[in-house]
């Protein structure tokens, strides 16, 4: 859903829309008058888009921080870069109360299951942002004490850097918004056009997703 | 064969989660309460496991070791040079210090001089990153407090120092600015002015933050003559930096055993006088001054000369040269591709940390990777002395105390 503000330029017409909305209310406005005054002033949309509009502009994150990326994420508050001109700025201590995770710094393998849980006590919808290295791919350290993120738990949106700028995680929560209101921009492919990501069909008729289970028994595949 | 469960494994287990009674009658028995390790006031990953009577803590238990990440391990695997990003990344506050304590145990090592310039880039840089760790434990200490606009306050200024650090390495925080032998590159034209600027303004700022904090008689009362800890039993612990000045004791290793030409700078050291949390506040707020005459002086004496030691066999050469030396571009790509190496031996380098010592102890056997490299972190050793200081007070104090005790567990579980 887009909210499309025009610039008033003439005074009398803006006069004229006074009027317009004042008959409107006192029931004087009628037939094609009151169907053109609808179709320019009132908007209509899914309940659905409105919900998923106003739950992108006011999401209360959860205090959780992990290391390094959690200095960089309380930045974000800070008067720099200001959350809350986005309406994300209540953060909250209650996973029952928070929309967001923001994981911010390394997991290491007994913190895993510790987030996990975290994240099961947050009521749909939830989201989570992995921020910075070491929790999307383990980072510098690569070693036997971490575990990305992906591996336990759902993540909308990754955020890179050692640790991300705060600018870099506002584009990311602005990515998340707008993956929440529903526009979200498509997929790498679509983006750059990609081209070689055809799937070949058997042609028995088959649904697509068929196609992606290999029928072959083992030893069977030519070729392969 | 049976299965031997660890040290560790064992010690884990003989924590009880259950109520204890302490054998005074059903009214007064014992909870035992979970606090972490995700908890806003744990200032990370830290989960206490503390023992109540009503409000009254009778004995609290650290649980550490959710953010270990295998460091030290880790920098078995690389190569000196590669070594100092990761062990930057240990005390995620204070990373100029780890770097300082490895690249001064490896210099130890190597037996090289820092050039005069570099030594004092050093102190500018540490300096600046004692300002940074001191007002992000004001801001969320405050916060734990809370005393909320404290916060922005604090974060404001730190937004500053992190541009200063931008602007001489080009990294907001883990610069990676210290080089074995000296620093990255010389600080940049314009830093000096900026930095002068930064310098002026401070002092009103942590004026205006005293003003915000001791005017207001919620921080008073709860910082005032809660938990001391007497300072024999803080020695007795091994608990150095701010929280051992605060019991009097000026054990400050910037004035005991100075580094990176320390002993040139005329400052002071901050003491408390009883002991308890305000004078804990109180000793880091000082050091912030204290901290801002000696980048000050450094800056104002800064000598001239090479940032790095001419050493070819330590530090890259210089750009240029690479276009019209053959030894430079051998040199170049020796160090790149395997590193240098350093004579067998051990090495213990400790610094002056914001924590409190920060030590780093090399062991190297002759080949491009070091043998061992451990830290003595001061957040590690300083979170014993949580329990003697909170026993028998309120947990409202316990929550003000672990603020004041300023523990990264980043590096406590490195």
């Amino acid at each position: 859903m887009e909210l499309k503000r025009e610039p008033l330029t003439d005074p009398s017409e803006f006069r004229a829309r006074q009027l317009q909305s004042r008959d409107l209310l006192r029931g004087d406005l009628e037939g094609e008058a009151l169907e053109r005054y609808v179709e320019k002033s009132i908007m209509t949309t899914t309940l659905e888009k409105a919900v998923s509009w106003s739950q992108g502009n006011s999401i209360y994150p959860m205090t959780f921080g992990l290391a390094c990326c959690a200095i960089e994420m309380m930045s974000i508050v800070g008067a720099r870069v200001d959350i809350a001109r986005f309406g994300w700025e209540a953060f909250r201590a209650s996973p029952r109360q928070a929309d967001l995770l923001i994981l911010s710094g390394r997991v290491s393998v007994k913190m895993a299951p510790v987030i996990r849980r975290i994240y099961d006590q947050m009521l749909e919808p939830r989201w989570a942002i992995s921020m910075g290295a070491c929790c999307s791919s383990m980072g510098v350290f690569n070693n036997y004490a971490l575990v990305p993120s992906d591996k336990f738990m759902p993540i909308d949106v990754h955020v890179p850097g050692c640790p991300p700028r705060p600018e870099a995680l506002m584009h990311g929560i602005l990515r998340l918004r707008d993956k929440i209101q529903g526009h979200s921009p498509d997929g790498w492919r679509e983006r750059y056009d990609a081209v070689g990501t055809e799937e070949v069909l058997d042609g028995s008729g088959a649904s697509r997703d068929d196609a992606a289970i290999n029928l072959y028994p083992g030893g069977d595949t030519a070729g392969a | 064969m049976a299965l031997e469960t660890s040290d560790y494994r064992q010690r884990e287990e003989s924590i009880t989660y259950s109520t204890e009674s302490a054998g005074q009658g059903e009214t007064h028995e014992l909870l035992t309460l979970n606090i972490g390790p995700h908890h806003p006031a744990t200032h990370g990953v830290l989960r206490l496991i503390a023992t109540l009577e009503g409000e009254v803590v009778r004995d609290i238990k650290p649980i550490i070791g959710y953010v270990h990440t295998g460091i030290e391990k880790t920098a078995e695997d690389k190569a000196y040079w590669k070594v100092i990003p990761v062990i930057e990344r240990m005390d995620y506050v204070s990373y100029y210090f780890n770097a300082m304590a490895f690249c001064g145990a490896v210099e130890d090592l190597l037996g090289i001089e820092v050039p005069e310039r570099a030594q004092y880039l050093r102190v500018i840089h540490l300096e600046l990153n004692r300002i940074v760790s001191h007002l992000i434990w004001l801001g969320t200490s405050a916060l734990d407090l809370g005393a909320i606009s404290m916060f922005w306050y604090c974060f404001r200024e730190r937004e500053k120092v992190l541009d200063l650090m931008e602007m001489s390495s080009g990294q907001r925080m883990h610069t990676r600015y210290f080089q074995v032998g000296g620093v990255f590159e010389d600080i940049p034209r314009g830093f000096a002015r900026k930095l002068s600027g930064f310098l002026a303004d401070m002092p009103t700022r942590a004026d205006q933050y005293a003003n915000l904090l001791e005017k207001n008689q919620i921080v008073l009362e709860r910082l005032r003559g809660t938990c001391p800890l007497d300072e024999a039993s803080l020695l007795a612990l091994g608990v150095t930096g701010p929280l051992l000045r605060a019991a009097g004791n000026p054990w400050d290793l910037r004035k005991a055993a100075p580094y990176s030409s320390y002993d040139k700078f005329q400052f002071r050291i901050p003491v408390g006088t009883v002991g308890d949390n305000y004078d804990r506040y109180r000793v880091r707020h000082a050091e912030i001054y204290e901290s801002v005459k000696i980048i000050e002086q450094a800056l104002e004496g800064l000598p001239e000369g090479p940032f790095i030691t001419p050493d070819r066999k330590v530090a890259l050469p210089p750009r240029h040269e690479l276009a019209t030396s053959m030894e430079a571009l051998i040199h170049h790509f020796k160090l790149v591709t395997e590193g240098f190496r350093v004579p067998p031996g051990e090495s213990y380098y400790p610094i002056e940390g914001p924590r409190g010592e920060l030590g780093c102890f090399v062991r190297a056997d002759g080949s491009g990777k070091p043998a061992r490299v451990h830290m003595r972190d001061p957040s590690f050793t300083n979170l014993q002395a949580l329990a003697p200081m909170v026993r028998d007070s309120y947990i409202a104090d316990l929550i003000a105390t672990l603020a004041m005790l300023d523990p990264i567990l980043g590096g406590i579980d490195r």
